[in-house]
């Protein structure tokens, strides 16, 4: 047995949504150097879709991993939809995490959540 | 599929640089032998009194006596354990025995010790002692005047590693040693990644009881010994016969025991010319590495094990560095919380004064005999190209460069 699934590792190897928006109007950052976690999302949103997110991450396999995959899964999606996205959800798109790892895709749901809150902040829109 | 892996024979599957000795060695050749060997004719119980039995006994009074030489002891003075685990909780479990009796209830130690030092210290706590950790300092080197200090009157033990398993540094042992036995107080030393790599001496370094491991120097895992000086009475951690001379119940690993004897025979004999060509790829990776931007070596550059190289790199997490370098065939080892399944990193890297945020970013290579110079460069440019490619898509590494934060290192 693997520490991680081929999912994990296929978004570990080959992260997608990596990099910077430059005029994100929604970015969100959580974690902290301390604990050796830190994900920062940069949402482009359009007529209340995502059309574009892109990441950056400092972190362990599954930190990485877990923001890749919670990009794509929020990439095109009406915000209705996006702000229901749990870590559960990112987990299981992932085939699973070691439970000591789970804290992971919290941060990926984290680091989303507050990149809508500044997206609402920015625009004085209500999602 | 990645480029690296072992068949089940322990071969290399295709090529891997295995740099991570201080983990575990491959076993060498001779002493795979030698277990197979003593699995196949010698093995009967050497408590039995019948030939068998007793040709069993021959070959573990034979290995007894190897190991006692290669560290300058005598055979009564060696205990066979499990590993150097058991061997650091009987000696200090034995020591604070002794000192209880005494009304002594202090031990004095250090932060970097391994965890079976640490954690046996953590109970004894619990049990009334106090403990008194020196400090290891940046250079992870301890200071042998601030032993001295720490020794009080009811001092019952001093337990200091002799080389520490992460950043590799020697310790000032004879020194050491020398403030204890002019104070009266016990000297245990954790040598698991010192014996068979660099010269120990029970004698000449003056300690009174010593802690190895087989499988470190390409002996089997599962076997260790301690030794202790004789007229240290041991306690007993394990009840139930009288084999060790009544302090080790269980009936004895013949065959591991004789495979480590073989392999720490073997470990020495090779050690002169082992440690000059380690010591010599050791530099090199050492200098290489350094090339890397906002890097920094972790212990004494010098006064370290042959084997054992020690970076944190600003701005990245050392899982992912390990993976990615998994990726690229080598084996490596990190401090970093999510290596050790918690959220701390590495204590001995707190310990020298890392502070958290470069800890997560450490890299241990511990190289092994049969590492070349294009290993090196091998080694060398992979690990490069992994930092500069984590510090890409890093938040952290954005903003020190940004100069939004100060660089640590």
């Amino acid at each position: 047995m693997a520490l991680y699934s081929e999912k994990v590792m296929d978004h570990f190897r080959n992260p997608r949504n990596v990099g910077v928006i430059e005029d994100a109007n929604g970015i969100g950052e959580v974690g902290n150097a301390k604990c050796g976690d830190i994900m920062k999302m940069y949402l482009k949103i359009e007529d209340d879709v995502v059309q574009d997110v892109k990441f950056e991450t400092f972190g362990c396999g599954s930190a990485i991993a877990s923001s890749s995959m919670a990009t794509e899964m929020i990439k095109g999606k009406p915000l209705s939809e996006v702000k229901q996205l749990t870590n559960k959800a990112v987990a299981e798109a992932l085939d699973g995490l070691p439970d000591y790892k789970m804290h992971c895709s919290v941060l990926a749901e984290e680091a989303i959540h507050s990149a809508l809150e500044d997206y609402q902040k920015r625009t004085g829109r209500k999602i | 599929m990645p480029p690296g892996g072992f068949t089940a024979s322990g071969k290399e599957s295709y090529a891997v640089i295995y740099a991570d000795n201080a983990a575990t060695t491959r076993m060498s050749e001779a002493a795979m032998d030698t277990m197979v060997a003593m699995m196949k004719e010698s093995w009967g119980n050497p408590s039995s009194l019948y030939a068998h039995g007793q040709e069993a006994k021959e070959v573990l009074e034979k290995a007894r006596k190897d190991i006692a030489e290669a560290i300058g002891a005598s055979p009564r003075e060696i205990i066979f354990t499990s590993g150097g685990s058991e061997a650091d909780n009987q000696a200090i479990r034995s020591a604070a025995a002794l000192g209880r009796k005494q009304g002594k209830m202090h031990i004095v130690s250090t932060a970097f010790e391994h965890h079976a030092v640490l954690h046996t210290l953590d109970a004894l706590r619990e049990e009334g002692f106090e403990v008194t950790l020196v400090d290891v300092h940046e250079n992870g080197l301890v200071v042998p005047e601030e032993v001295g200090e720490a020794i009080r009157e009811d001092t019952c033990l001093v337990t200091v590693m002799y080389a520490n398993n992460e950043i590799g540094t020697v310790q000032p042992i004879r020194e050491i040693s020398a403030v204890c036995r002019k104070r009266n107080v016990i000297f245990h030393t954790d040598a698991v990644q010192a014996v068979g790599h660099i010269p120990v001496n029970v004698e000449e370094d003056g300690v009174d009881m010593l802690s190895a491991s087989a499988h470190k120097f390409h002996g089997p895992k599962g076997v260790g010994f301690l030794y202790a000086r004789k007229g240290i009475r041991l306690k007993n951690l394990i009840e139930g016969g009288a084999q060790e001379r009544g302090k080790r119940a269980g009936t004895e690993n013949v065959p591991g025991i004789a495979a480590m004897a073989v392999a720490l025979k073997e470990a020495c004999a090779n050690m002169e010319g082992n440690a000059a060509h380690l010591t010599k790829i050791r530099d090199r990776l050492i200098a290489g590495l350094r090339e890397i931007p906002h890097a920094a070596l972790n212990g004494d550059e010098t006064r370290r094990l042959p084997g054992n190289v020690n970076f944190c790199f600003e701005g990245i997490e050392g899982e992912s560095l390990l993976l990615l370098l998994d990726d690229r065939g080598i084996c490596a080892s990190s401090g970093s919380a999510c290596t050790s399944g918690s959220l701390d990193p590495s204590h001995v890297l707190l310990a020298i004064g890392r502070v958290h945020d470069v800890a997560h970013g450490s890299l241990r290579l511990s190289i092994g005999e049969d590492i070349t110079g294009e290993d090196a460069e091998n080694i060398i440019r992979n690990v490069k190209e992994v930092v500069s490619y984590l510090r890409g898509f890093s938040p952290i590494w954005r903003d020190l460069t940004a100069g939004k934060k100060a660089f640590i290192l």
